[in-house]
Parts: structure tokens; sequence; C-alpha cells
């Protein structure tokens, strides 16, 4: 029920203080011709209303999240409480920069901070999210090629284990894309990726380890490959938590990346979180990036924003309140704890992957990072159960699914990603489900062919969603 | 899986059917139809375009993933299916019926395989 349909007319919430302004209407031609429509429920509907809606989701809070790629730990409320400070949150981005650098002081102190993670000289909180970062990293090396004169370069090379938002962000640049494939190993193949580069390459676009949880051995060579022949080389920063505090991208060669606060930082996920992005360059870039980047002094962005800067991404600083939270993360784990973190990411992995291998086809050899990717090919040849038949049955059983059919590269995938802060129990309550749904599979197939059964929706039709859609709530029609 | 006898095919799962030496129509099969799973969104080339053998020239949407679909010949567009546009579904229903494009004044091609060796091929594929 939406909560258009919820309340009675003329109920409303909240007592205004008397208005103590004359009261100025508008003209009649500037009226509206029909009445908006707002919900007229009390705060108590409200407040039902949300915590209903609440009760429909599944989030980290309400239990294991092994989505790939996504990097869903939990969330310390550590950082709920720094961020809700009134120093913070009672500020205006207009305000003279005299009355609030402590808040610069948050935002230098994390690019600081940031920059030593990565091995980037500067970085840009702008950027609202990880694809937003990507985007504005390729507008860097594009200014970077023009401001050279250089306009043969319009091909972007991103392997075939790539994030799949890389593609979309070069063509929203102007890039055409180049795919290059993998090895048996699961790494850029180099003989391929040499033959790819040449005078029209802008850049490459990478994240390592890689989506199928492989960490690249061949860094460095591909990274000159690409620097040789005039390129520059972004590093998608989605798989950081495999690696932060113990490898930087800058050392691996890479020119500009991203960081998601949101994934490795511990800060809120989607659906409003808000998201953040972070760009950080090499110094030879940081003329490029975009206005609002402070001195070291605090003082007038004007005179830090270079006439080369692409101009604004974001409006103002990005979404300050998600680094506040970032910083407190990095501040409470420490120099130590950011690379223990990184570590526990990576056992967890590790553990998950052995304890599954005897039901799922691990596709490639060896150890895996913060994340690994199984095959259920075989299982569906033998039952007709598909990875999305055993990701519907994660959902009664409370537990989010991992990443599906990604990465393309691997038939039937399920991509997951435990991180570094769930407890051996939970992942080993997770394994045993994931051991029942196989036999279930074998025993049963038809039932799991309809799950998920308890879950307030239950498998819904995505096909119908995807060629009919309903995109519009229509009043009318529902008696409003 | 269906494969028609008097079509061509290639390893990345496209048909091929010639209308002269000059002139052909591009689809997927049968076989690709059934991996990909219910379509759901088609982007076509326009017509006019060149396409090049072995490039990507459309792409192909389901509820998992969105899959390129390569061009077998280097020629020109002539002719776009704009019926697929507005239902995928008919590459599900009938793949060698749902033709993608009609390519024009071909001058290259890829390999192509005889219903017999794209069958042979897919069967490999599959034990492996």
């Amino acid at each position: 029920m939406l909560i258009f349909e919820k309340g009675q007319k003329g109920r409303g919430s909240g007592i205004l203080p008397a208005c103590d302004v004359p009261v100025v209407m508008p003209g009649e031609k500037d009226k509206r011709e029909t009445d908006l429509h707002l919900p007229e429920v009390s705060e108590n509907d409200i407040s039902r209303h949300y915590s209903e809606l609440a009760g429909k989701a599944h989030g980290v809070n309400d239990g294991f999240y092994p989505l790939g790629s996504c990097t869903m730990k939990y969330n310390p409320k550590i950082n709920e409480e720094i961020a809700s400070l009134p120093g913070f949150t009672e500020i205006h981005p207009l305000q003279p920069k005299e009355t609030v650098q402590g808040c610069l002081e948050v935002i230098k102190t994390t690019e600081q901070y940031l920059c030593e993670i990565t091995g980037m000289d500067r970085m840009t909180f702008q950027p609202a999210a990880g694809a937003h970062g990507e985007f504005t990293g390729l507008l860097l090396i594009k200014a970077y090629h023009e401001s050279r004169g250089d306009h043969k370069r319009t091909k972007i090379i991103i392997p075939d284990s790539a994030h799949g938002t890389n593609p979309a962000s070069a063509s929203m640049v102007g890039y055409t894309v180049l795919s290059v494939p993998s090895t048996g190993e699961g790494l850029v193949d180099l003989k391929a990726l040499q033959a790819a580069v040449g005078e029209d390459t802008a850049g490459l676009m990478l994240t390592n380890p890689n989506t199928l949880g492989l960490f690249d051995k061949n860094i460095d060579i591909i990274t000159k490959i690409v620097h040789e022949a005039g390129g520059l080389t972004y590093y998608d920063g989605a798989n950081l938590n495999a690696v932060m505090g113990i490898v930087r991208p800058g050392d691996m060669g890479f020119d500009v990346m991203h960081v998601n606060l949101h994934k490795t930082f511990s800060t809120p996920h989607g659906g409003g979180g808000p998201g953040s992005g972070p760009v950080g360059c090499k110094k030879f870039l940081a003329d490029f990036l975009p206005s609002d980047l402070f001195s070291e002094d605090f003082g007038d962005k004007d005179k830090e924003t270079s006439i080369k800067s692409i101009g604004r991404v974001k409006s103002f600083y990005g979404n300050f309140l998600i680094v506040v939270r970032a910083l407190t993360y990095i501040s409470m784990l420490g120099s130590g704890g950011i690379p223990e973190a990184s570590k526990h990411a990576v056992l967890h992995a590790n553990y998950m992957m052995s304890q599954l291998r005897d039901i799922f086809t691990i596709p490639y050899e060896g150890n895996c990072m913060h994340e690994f990717v199984m095959s259920l090919s075989d299982l569906k040849k033998e039952t007709g159960i598909s990875a999305l038949d055993i990701a519907k049955g994660l959902l009664d059983e409370g537990i989010h699914p991992p990443t599906m059919y990604f990465p393309l590269i691997v038939p039937e995938a399920l991509m997951a990603e435990p991180t570094e802060t769930e407890a051996k129990e939970t992942i080993d309550r997770a394994v045993e489900v994931f051991h029942r749904l196989y036999e279930r599979a074998k025993s049963n197939p038809e039932a799991l062919h309809e799950a998920p059964a308890s879950t307030p929706v239950t498998r819904l039709d995505e096909v119908g969603a995807a060629r009919k859609p309903k995109l519009r709530y229509n009043f009318q029609d529902n008696g409003i | 899986m269906q494969v028609l006898e008097d079509l061509f095919y290639t390893k990345s799962h496209e048909w091929i059917k010639f209308e002269d030496e000059k002139t052909a129509l591009v689809g997927l099969t049968d076989y690709a139809q059934k991996e990909l799973g219910e379509l759901v969104f088609v982007n076509l080339p326009e017509e006019g375009e060149e396409t090049k053998a072995g490039a990507s020239f459309a792409d192909v949407e389901s509820v998992k993933a969105v899959s390129d679909v390569y061009c077998p010949l280097t020629g020109v567009v002539g002719t776009i299916n704009e019926e697929l546009l507005d239902a995928p579904e008919l590459i599900n229903e009938s793949p060698y019926a749902a033709w993608f494009v009609k390519i024009e004044d071909i001058t290259d091609k890829v390999e192509l395989l005889s219903a017999e060796e794209y069958e042979e091929y897919v069967q490999k594929e599959t034990e492996e």
C-alpha cells in the first residue's frame, strides 16, 4: 500500500508556528490547475508506513549480504554518531570559509589518508558514487590528451573481467570501448593487450583484483604496456577492500582511480546512502580535477581552481557527511587496522570458497582475494536448477544472494563476497544453507523453481517487468 | 536445438542467410537465444552504417545480462528489422525468422560454418 492510499482527507502532521510575516499568494496564472496529490497522513502513519517498508527490505543490519563486488560490510554506529555532530550537520556550503575550518579539515585529512592508502597525489570528493567517479576520472584522461593536442586517442581498453559500469562510463565520455579477453587463468591476456594498444588508445580501465576475485600478478606489465602506447591507466576502486593498506594502485602504475567510500570505507550503500566515489590522481593530472579543491591552509578555493579544470561534476564538495563517516572509519582502524581488515576480508572469502568447493565449480584455480566466483553450470545441467533459483532460495533463508550472472565469462555465475565484518558462524551457516539448497535442487527441484515463498513478494516476473514496465502510478485508477 | 540446413553460421552464434553474393540477412541462432534466456531489449545499428566482419554491431539484453552480437560480414546495413525493437521476444519465439539486419554490398566475411559444422561446434562447446 502506498502512502497516498493511507490516511484521511484533512489529516496532517505537525503544528506550524504562527506565521509572523505577511501572507502572499501567487497570482491566478501561476496557480496549479489541479490539486497536488499529497498524502494526508499523521506523523504516526508516516512513521509506521516507513517502518513497515523497512521490514520488507533486507539490509546489512538484517542479515548476511555477500553481494560480490559490492563490499556490503557492516556500517559502524560510531560513523553515524560523529556524522550527526551539529558542527557537521548545521552548516551551509556557501558560508564563509573561516567559519567551517573544521569541515574543510575533515575533507583535507580524508584526502591525505586516502592518498596514502591509494598512492595518489590529489583527490576530489565531488563524485557521488563509483560510476560517477569513473566518469570523472575518464574526463581527466580526456582533458589530459586534449591539453596536449592529442585528439586521435578515442579508445578505452577494458578487460572482459572488468566491472559492467566501465564500458558504460567510457561510452558516456564519448570513447569507443575495446574489450580484451582473459587468459585461462582469469588474468588479462598480455598478447591481446599488446595487440590492442596503439596511437588511438586513450587509456585502460581495470579492476584489480578483478571481478573473478583474482589479483592480476602482471599488473606492472599491463600498466607499462598502456603507458608505452601513450595511454593512461584507470583503476576501478570497487575491489579495493582486498588490498587496502597492503598494495597501492599508485604503485601498480595507475594514474587515476576512484574509491567507493560506501564499499571499502563502511559508509551506507545505495538507496540514498548516499554514495561517494572520490577520484584520486597523480600530480600531473591534478590541474584537471573538478573545482573546489583546497589549498593546504584551507584558503580561497578560487586560487586553487586551475584553468584546466574539467569543472564541476556535482555541487560543492560532494556528499560531505559520507566523507565524515569514512574518516571516522579510517581513524578508528588506524594504519594497523586498515590492512588487517583487508587480510580478514581475503581470509573470509577463501574460507567460504573452500567450504563450497565440494558442491559448486570454482572455475579458476588457486586462492581468491576478497571475493570468489562459482559456476553452477553442472548443477543446471543435472537438475535444471540455475544460479537464479539458488539465489531465490537463499532469500527464504534470510540471506541476500551473491551477485548473479557476473562476470559474463563464467556461465551460471554466483559471485560471493563475505567481507571481513562477518563472524565465522555466519559464514558457516550460509555454507550450510548452500549445501541444503544443493540437496534440494537434486531432491525437489520444482520447489526451488518456486522460491522464495516466505518473502513479502515471491518469484517476480522479471521478464514481464522488463518488457512491459509500469513506470507510473495513476491516481485516477486508484480512486485518489 | 534447431539448425536450418540452408543457412550459414558463426562460432559466435549468428546465422547468415545469403540472398545473393552481396546481400544477406543476419540473426541469432536458436542455441544463442536459449542460452541468453528471455530477451527484453534489442539494440540494432542504423541503416546505412558500415559493418566490419567480426566486430560488434548490435546487442541483446536478457534479465541476466547484456550481450554483444557480432556482425559476420563487412558491408553496409541495408535494412533493419524494426519489429524486433518493440518485440524482442520474437527472437526467442522464432529465431530463424527474427532477422536483425540485411547486410548489403558484402566485401568480406568471418569464417562461416555449415549447418552440420555448426551443430558439431555447439556440441563440442557444451561438452567442455
